[in-house]
């Protein structure tokens, strides 16, 4: 077996205990702090057409440009098909843009989508994630964003209105780093977060201008006096070229995002480490891995672990794509057992599990002394996952890590009526 | 042991059935000889573009391992003979996936057989064909190149006289009589014999043929390439010596499209208006304005659509003649300006310079009156 991979990821400046800087403190839900974030960015062209509960951002944008707050072309469109293409289309030539959807919709841009990707334009979308119809349901689920996952869109989930607001800042700096040029888009889990207010800083122009400059597509960006055409046909002898540029661009992504982070650290006086959340990790013997707003639940379960004395950490995932390989095996080298929970499916993928489980074991894979991994699928079509649910997980990877009857290598279902 | 590959070259929309019937053919009467045969086309092509050259395989072998070997590349590049349908493709084809002009006989064996339908002379083809470098036969089926739309075939026996033809210079391949068993109609059957006895093939020298060094370039790299799919406009205006005024415009050096061409425009200056029609209707903008306000065609980026002459007001000002009758890619303005006489003699022999040919259709029923017209 290949020795584990030293993390090697550069260490970010976390100010952790400092309070934030200027701005105002709003009382405003997840969509609205997106909606803040596109003002900030001061986005050129953005493109609407409506489903819940991704239309919550188009209404505040919409009427932060009805309040004069706010000047773009805000244009809505007639599909998410043409809502994606339009805005695909400013920013090759040379527009800040802004788009978003949810389940159904977002996979009905599909293939505005994938050659938004594939032409390496910079677009940032908001997510509010649902389920995938059929059946027809508003519910958070993750598939709908991680349909995606393969085509060089940046991933990002976030668990608080605040760090939605802070992510999407960050999104427009690294998409639009010439070092990356690809689209992100970041995941906002339906009602949890796109729906319920909380209070958030808001932060002043003059800090948002000083730390994400003026889109530049350069030589680039589509105009009459740099004749170029982008796009082309192109055959096999073209095309793994084109393929291994992305790939690498996906690469250089993750020092772009550190970078992002640091400064941002330094600036705001708050955004956390790039790529993962740690919570009660530094001693911890099992660990939880998820992604989204059920980190609330989560925090608490742990908390109330704590308190029984089962040493229980939690790993919240915020960068899916880049895939934070470096940072989960080194979160994760010390612990005994992981349980990941999905909230989300993979049907008929390995163990079975959810598309989160199944990078996580990948990642782990090369690590010599890895821990056992148990998959969980909870949460899904919105469902809540409880902190009971919770208190269920861990007792499981706790059983699976002293060698009681849960089978790591299987995956179960949480929540779910028998 | 008698396996072996047949390329055949042909023009996208008009021979593509011809192409695809040709190694049916081949497979056919290989299975009548209890051989195992596989037909393809060369999928990078583009053989849904008008005279755009392209390609079709026939492979034969007596054993799956031996047609394993065969197939794993992504074409044959030894074949024992290559079919060019149409003798204009003898001045090298620039495929939509290939990068430079390549020699029509640059797949073929040494030894092998380059097999055309043709009304040339041997010599006329083989100053046309680029040296080899090695010796090869060339085999003439008399006759003017076939040519279809995209789904039809004009049945007018080129397919079984190719396929006759091809029993005799590679009876290895397929016997005669393996081809005649797959044929139906009688009359096809005997335009089929009547090719085997009546093709004719002379040994080509390895040095013999056209001397021209074909263009060609190296693909970049990744790390090469722009990334973002963008490619460059190639801005400017070309300079040409001793021409002073005027546009020629920058175009790619490495994909010119002129194989395409079976039939190029010859332009009267005498008569020309100037009127600008056929440089604003070309769709490859392949008309260089010359200094005393002239459009000559470029030779080099002219596809031979036949837009202008279509387009042109002027009667008989463009006319579109069989490529054939040409043997280099030269100014034609240039060549008025020099002698004003001579090239109006030159321009009357060109006219007149059989067979003519078409270049697509143009209306409707257009197909009809060709078959109707063409004597029996």
């Amino acid at each position: 077996m290949n020795p584990p991979k030293t993390a090697t990821a550069k260490k970010v400046n976390v100010a952790a205990a400092r309070a934030p800087r200027g701005g105002s403190e709003e009382l405003i839900s997840g969509s609205e702090a997106v909606a803040h974030a596109v003002r900030l960015a001061d986005v050129d062209v953005i493109t609407a057409y409506p489903i819940r509960p991704y239309d919550t951002v188009m209404q505040y944008v919409s009427q932060l440009i009805a309040d004069g707050e706010f000047d773009c072309e805000y244009i809505v469109a007639e599909s998410e098909h043409s809502q994606f293409e339009i805005v695909k289309h400013a920013s090759a030539v040379g527009a800040r843009v802004f788009c978003g959807s949810s389940g159904v919709g977002w996979l009905y841009a599909f293939e505005a989508l994938a050659v938004t990707a594939g032409l390496r334009l910079p677009m940032v979308a908001m997510v509010g994630n649902r389920a995938l119809d059929d059946p027809g349901a508003f519910g958070v689920e993750h598939n709908d964003a991680l349909a995606v996952r393969d085509l060089g869109w940046m991933l990002a989930w976030v668990a608080t209105a605040q760090e939605a607001l802070d992510t999407a800042l960050i999104a427009y700096r690294v998409a639009e780093d010439k070092r990356v040029f690809l689209p992100c888009a970041i995941s906002c889990d339906g009602a949890f977060l796109t729906h319920s207010q909380a209070i958030v800083n808001v932060p002043g122009q003059d800090m948002v201008d000083g730390f994400l400059p003026p889109y530049d597509r350069a030589e680039k960006q589509l105009h009459p006096d740099n004749p170029i055409t982008i796009a082309p046909q192109a055959n096999e002898d073209w095309v793994m070229e084109i393929r291994r540029q992305s790939d690498m661009a996906a690469r250089r992504a993750r020092d772009v995002i550190i970078e992002a982070y640091d400064d941002f650290n330094a600036q705001f006086g708050r955004g956390g480490e790039p790529f993962i959340e740690r919570y009660m990790m530094e001693d911890a013997e099992v660990a939880l891995v998820g992604m989204g707003t059920l980190a609330m639940p989560v925090k608490v379960a742990v908390r109330k672990m704590r308190e029984q004395g089962k040493k229980v950490g939690f790993v919240r995932v915020r960068w899916f794509r880049p895939f934070p390989t470096i940072e989960l095996q080194e979160a994760l080298s010390g612990v005994q057992a992981v349980g990941v929970i999905d909230r989300d499916y993979s049907f008929g993928s390995s163990f079975f599990s959810g598309v989160l489980a199944n990078d996580l074991r990948s990642a782990l894979y090369p690590m010599v002394n890895r821990p056992g991994i148990v998959s969980f699928i909870a949460g899904l079509g919105g469902r809540e996952v409880s902190t009971d649910n919770v208190i269920d997980i861990t007792n499981k990877v706790l059983d699976a890590a002293s060698g009681g009857d849960i089978d790591d290598q299987d995956t179960y279902w949480i929540g779910v009526r028998e | 042991m008698s396996t072996g590959s047949v390329e055949v070259v042909y023009r996208g929309i008009f021979q593509k059935t011809l192409a695809k019937n040709i190694c049916r053919g081949i497979v056919f009467a290989a299975k009548n000889e209890g051989k195992i045969g596989i037909a393809f086309g060369r999928y990078s092509d583009s053989p849904e573009r008008n005279g755009i050259p392209a390609k079709q395989f026939a492979v034969v072998a007596d054993t799956e391992e031996e047609m394993e070997e065969h197939l794993s590349r992504y074409e044959p590049d030894n074949n024992d003979v290559t079919i060019a349908a149409d003798d204009t493709l003898c001045k090298g084809v620039e495929c939509w996936a290939w990068y430079g002009l390549q020699p029509i006989n640059k797949l073929l064996k040494e030894g092998g057989t380059l097999l055309i339908p043709s009304t040339r002379s041997v010599n006329h083809l083989i100053g046309e064909i680029h040296r080899k470098g090695m010796p090869y036969n060339l085999a003439i089926v008399k006759g003017t190149a076939s040519f279809s739309g995209l789904w039809v075939y004009k049945d007018d026996h080129t397919d079984v006289r190719l396929l006759g033809a091809l029993a005799k210079v590679a009876p290895h391949i397929v016997s005669l009589d393996s081809i005649l068993a797959t044929i139906d109609d009688r009359l096809k059957a005997t335009s089929a014999k009547k090719a085997y006895d009546l093709v004719e093939s002379v040994s080509v020298g390895a040095n013999q043929g056209n001397d021209e060094v074909p263009f060609e370039f190296e693909m970049p790299g990744w790390t090469e390439m722009e990334e973002g799919l963008v490619i460059r406009g190639i801005a400017g205006q070309q300079e040409v010596p001793g021409r002073d005024g005027g546009y020629v415009p920058t175009r790619n050096p490495t994909f010119k499209k002129f194989s395409t061409r079976t039939m190029r425009p010859v332009v009267n200056f005498d008569t020309c208006t100037q009127c600008k029609i056929c440089w604003l209707q070309c769709p490859d903008s392949c008309f260089d304005i010359t200094p005393d306000g002239f459009y000559d065609a470029n030779m080099e980026a002219c596809c031979g659509c036949g837009v202008c002459e279509a387009v042109c007001p002027v009667s008989q000002c463009i006319t579109m003649v069989n490529e054939e009758a040409f043997t280099d890619n030269d100014s034609q303005w240039e060549l008025w300006i020099e002698d004003k006489e001579s090239y109006s003699g030159w321009l009357s022999e060109k006219i007149s310079e059989p067979p003519a040919r078409s270049h697509g259709f143009h209306h409707v029923g257009q197909y009809a009156e060709e078959i109707a017209n063409e004597p029996s």
